[in-house]
């Protein structure tokens, strides 16, 4: 049934020329380039379209198959102020958005760039090939969503992920840009010279078809693997999000900030159980779901917070009129930042409140035809009436919060993206700042691309500047590499892997999920403490030959490192803001506000202690900080 | 409801392999993707496995289950009998790297093959304008996971090794029919879909639509559409006159 050969020499891949035994005599297959970047999704494939067109020979290494990355899980849009819909909208009235969906905390430069250019990275998407909904007079449609005064995202149905990653995917691929498939990276090589910044040389990695190793020697790396979700429980992040970015950055002598704010998801699937965690976008709510509890009622409006109450309907009239009337109404609490309509699902649940299964309802069936529904979220349709018998155009769906995002990430230089160590960039969900406390929807697909191609055309500029005398990567280095990614061969009777990771989830769920407190916080440190003792000594059976066993073991190690760089700086936040909510401390602190805090690896050994400094956010020049001042509160 | 379920699973490489018997404790609502993660986690540590999303958007965990090929993480166990024995085998028209995961370099490479999107100048403000009806062709297409089911139940290729040169198979065909069908495009691929893609060693027998994930209506509206596209270009004389006298078509062949 299956071909079967044996072959008197070693087989080798046909694209990649590599060897396909699990040999271990052969040596390192080594590779050069002036750009590598790490990731295929959104952030790493704009990078590396960005890199080329600067020049560079450019590698892009993925832990999956090209095309599978995250982002074809994204649903809902692009956030971009094209004005297609609203000529009143532009990058002025999305900064000020952004900024005030992260409760100001985001990098105000970041916010602008992000803000300025995206239209620009939507706009060129359609030159590649993607193929948006589009508006009555033919130009790119654009919906509307939480936070975000106008209708602005550009979508395609509830499948917008997909068909940037595709576009993104065949652009890459005409350009003709080195792809290493199935490939994950272990670690980042660094030179330190005396006296000066870390400098990347390259970064060690292996195929998981064979579980040989592969080095890269470049002078520029780019971090864009996404986030950290997967040491959650309920989560709608897939097996890749274990952080590897973030634990290569603070390995590389890297910094990490705003890891305390992790964003979970309104709205993620609660039954059956194996579909849990599962993404429901908010375009159900943008396109007139309502949230409802066991007793019918809207809750949603007695959870509107002071922040936003003057843009916010507090009637159901009112809220009714905003969906055809945008100028004359405010908008329906269900369009609440994902934050506030997180906790107040979580409250509604405690209260006794609840659905059937532990979550709310979601109703668009009684407020929107059919036909309409399946138009505007046939993906949202086909995945309740397939994985959970519920057919949403005549039944309200059950939902309750999910992790989703990470605020958090690699403090970056907000022009270059660039870290503190020399040629080394971060783009995407693994960067930090962008996003402050809390992230609006459809903002994470524009900072992609906005970033991605920062990262890509700095990263190649900066292989230019060093080009004369890169970096050294000695021998020694590559050997201790390699001896560390097999270690857990070397142990028997040692721990399972599988059981770490579902340990660890647990203890992130219960102890540093949505509402947090000191006691708890503490808690969950020492378990981390332990659990990355019991992590010195996993065992893997079998070869290194395709084995997830051993996957896993490798990226448990950076899934502790990042759970315990959370659970720090949550427990030192004591303040409620965004992504972050303290029992104990339920409400903002405007001295917390002016404060980021950054968590470095002291040595480059993954079991020490992470290093926990304060610093304070960078200010605003006075003519952005008018737009806020300008119109009030609101 | 916990319950023993009865899998058998492939498990080898490229060398051979066999089928293993497994029993493991399955709940009800799951899928079989979560029978074969258990058993991963409790039995088989390094059974290998593609997934990523679990939620039928990626398209990795393409596999054939009972002979017929599914994505894991849409097919229900409530969908089979209790007592059923389910079997797990990989996508037979890949060679297998090991247990459930095959080398599917075959599509990437016939991914390279395909002249991309050319499109015209955009409009004088910098904005390019299409309407709703003439996208949605093309969004059908764009609704593909990239899952490989119709690659790998299309029986030109699927125990016919020697056709794989000549034949990019139905999911290049979908991306042919995307391109000819978009408003805004300049290149001609209709000789290329023909000739090097082997559009013609199909015979419409509409299995890929079958097993097709996303429910695209590959053969009905991509595959046929092209045919009749491509015949048109070669053999109908009032076309070939007209595209010459009035310069009808002015795309570019590629």
């Amino acid at each position: 049934m299956v071909s079967t050969s044996s072959t008197p020499e070693p087989p080798r891949h046909p694209m990649t020329g590599n060897r396909m035994d699990a040999g271990s005599d052969t040596g390192f297959e080594t590779h050069e380039y002036d750009v590598v970047v790490i990731g295929a999704g959104g952030a790493g494939l704009r990078a590396a379209i960005a890199a080329h067109d600067a020049g560079a020979r450019v590698a892009v290494v993925c832990k999956s198959l090209l095309g599978k990355a995250h982002t074809v899980m994204a649903e809902g849009g692009i956030a971009a102020a094209m004005g297609n819909v609203y000529d009143e909208d532009g990058w002025r009235v999305h900064f000020r958005d952004t900024m005030r969906g992260g409760k100001m905390l985001n990098n105000w430069r970041m916010a602008q760039l992000h803000a300025q250019e995206a239209p620009d990275r939507v706009l060129e998407l359609e030159e590649w090939g993607a193929l948006f909904d589009r508006t009555p007079d033919g130009l790119i449609s654009q919906r509307d969503f939480g936070g975000h005064k106008y209708a602005r995202l550009a979508h395609v149905g509830d499948r917008t992920g997909l068909e940037m990653i595709r576009t993104l995917q065949q652009r890459a691929v005409s350009l003709g840009i080195d792809v290493f498939m199935e490939c994950t990276v272990t670690e980042i090589f660094t030179d330190r010279p005396k006296g000066a910044r870390p400098r990347v040389s390259g970064a060690f990695a292996y195929w998981r078809e064979t579980g040989r190793f592969v080095v890269f020697r470049s002078p520029s790396v780019v971090l864009a693997t996404g986030g950290i979700g997967k040491s959650y429980q309920v989560t709608s992040n897939s097996w890749e999000y274990t952080g590897d970015g973030h634990a290569l950055a603070l390995r590389a002598g890297a910094s990490l900030i705003n890891m305390e704010f992790v964003q979970f998801h309104p709205t993620g699937m609660v039954w059956p159980p194996s579909v849990r965690g599962i993404l429901v976008t908010e375009s159900v709510r943008g396109d007139g779901g309502v949230l409802k509890n066991s007793e019918g009622e809207r809750f949603m409006f007695d959870y509107i917070p002071e922040f936003f109450r003057s843009e916010t309907a507090d009637t159901v009239e009112e809220a009714e009129g905003w969906y055809t009337d945008k100028k004359n109404h405010r908008r329906p609490p269900e369009l609440l930042p994902r934050d506030e309509v997180a906790r107040a699902i979580n409250a509604e649940i405690k209260a006794g409140r609840g659905s059937p299964h532990g979550g709310v309802f979601l109703d668009i069936a009684s407020r929107r035809d059919a036909d309409f529904i399946r138009r505007r979220l046939p993906s949202m349709y086909h995945q309740f009436k397939e994985l959970a018998d519920v057919d949403i155009t005549a039944e309200p769906m059950e939902v309750g919060p999910t992790c989703h995002y990470v605020m958090g990430g690699v403090e970056v230089d907000a022009d270059t993206e660039e870290s503190r160590v020399e040629g080394l960039y971060a783009a995407g969900e693994v960067a930090g700042g962008m996003h402050g406390s809390n992230r609006l929807g459809g903002n994470s697909l524009s900072d992609l691309l906005v970033f991605g191609r920062r990262a890509g055309h700095n990263a190649a500029y900066h292989a230019q500047r060093v080009n004369v005398r890169r970096p050294d990567l000695p021998d020694d280095e590559v050997r201790a590499a390699a001896d560390r990614a097999l270690a857990p061969f070397e142990e028997e009777g040692g721990e399972n892997p599988y059981t770490i990771q579902k340990d660890l989830q647990d203890v992130m769920q219960r102890l540093v999920g949505i509402i947090r407190k000191a006691e708890e916080l503490a808690d969950s440190l020492d378990e981390i403490e332990r659990l990355k003792d019991r992590a010195k000594r996993l065992t893997v059976e079998g070869h290194r030959q395709y084995n997830p066993g051993w996957h896993l073991a490798l990226d448990l190690t950076n899934m502790l490192v990042v759970s315990e760089c959370i659970a720090k700086a949550a427990l030192e936040r004591e303040e409620s803001r965004g992504g972050h909510t303290r029992d104990d401390y339920p409400k903002p602190d405007p001295e917390w506000g002016a404060r980021n805090l950054v968590l470095t690896l002291p040595g480059d050994a993954l079991d020490s202690a992470v290093h926990l400094a304060h610093q304070p956010l960078p200010v605003m020049p006075d003519e952005l900080r008018a737009l806020f001042e300008e119109t009030g509160a609101s | 409801m916990a319950y023993d379920l009865k899998m058998r699973v492939w498990r080898g490489d490229s060398r051979g392999g066999d089928l293993t018997d497994y029993t493991v404790s399955v709940e009800e609502g799951e899928v079989v993707l979560d029978a074969i993660h258990r058993l991963q986690a409790t039995q088989a540590g390094d059974l290998a496995v593609r997934w990523n999303c679990k939620a039928g958007k990626c398209g990795s965990c393409s596999a054939e289950i009972n002979g017929r090929p599914r994505l894991m993480c849409m097919t229900r166990l409530a969908d089979f009998h209790q007592a059923e024995t389910i079997t797990v085998t990989p996508m037979r028209t890949f060679p297998v790297i090991r247990d459930l995961v095959t080398d599917v370099s075959f599509n990437y490479e016939k991914a390279e093959q395909l002249p991309s999107f050319a499109p015209g100048p955009p409009d004088a403000d910098g904005k390019r304008r299409m309407m709703q009806s003439d996208v949605e062709r093309g969004q059908e297409f764009r609704k593909c996971i990239e899952c490989f089911l119709c690659q790998d139940v299309c029986h030109v290729v699927r125990d016919h090794e020697e056709n794989k040169p000549a034949f990019a198979g139905p999911r290049f065909f979908l991306r042919y029919a995307e391109l000819d069908m978009h408003p805004l495009d300049t290149n001609d691929r209709r000789a290329l879909a023909q000739g090097a893609a082997g559009l013609g060693m199909c015979n419409i027998t509409k299995c890929c639509t079958e097993v097709c994930p996303e429910n695209i209506k590959i053969t009905d509206n991509a595959i046929i559409p092209m045919k009749e596209r491509v015949v048109d270009r070669k053999y109908d004389p009032v076309v070939w006159l007209g595209s010459k006298i009035f310069r009808r078509d002015r795309r570019e062949e590629v």
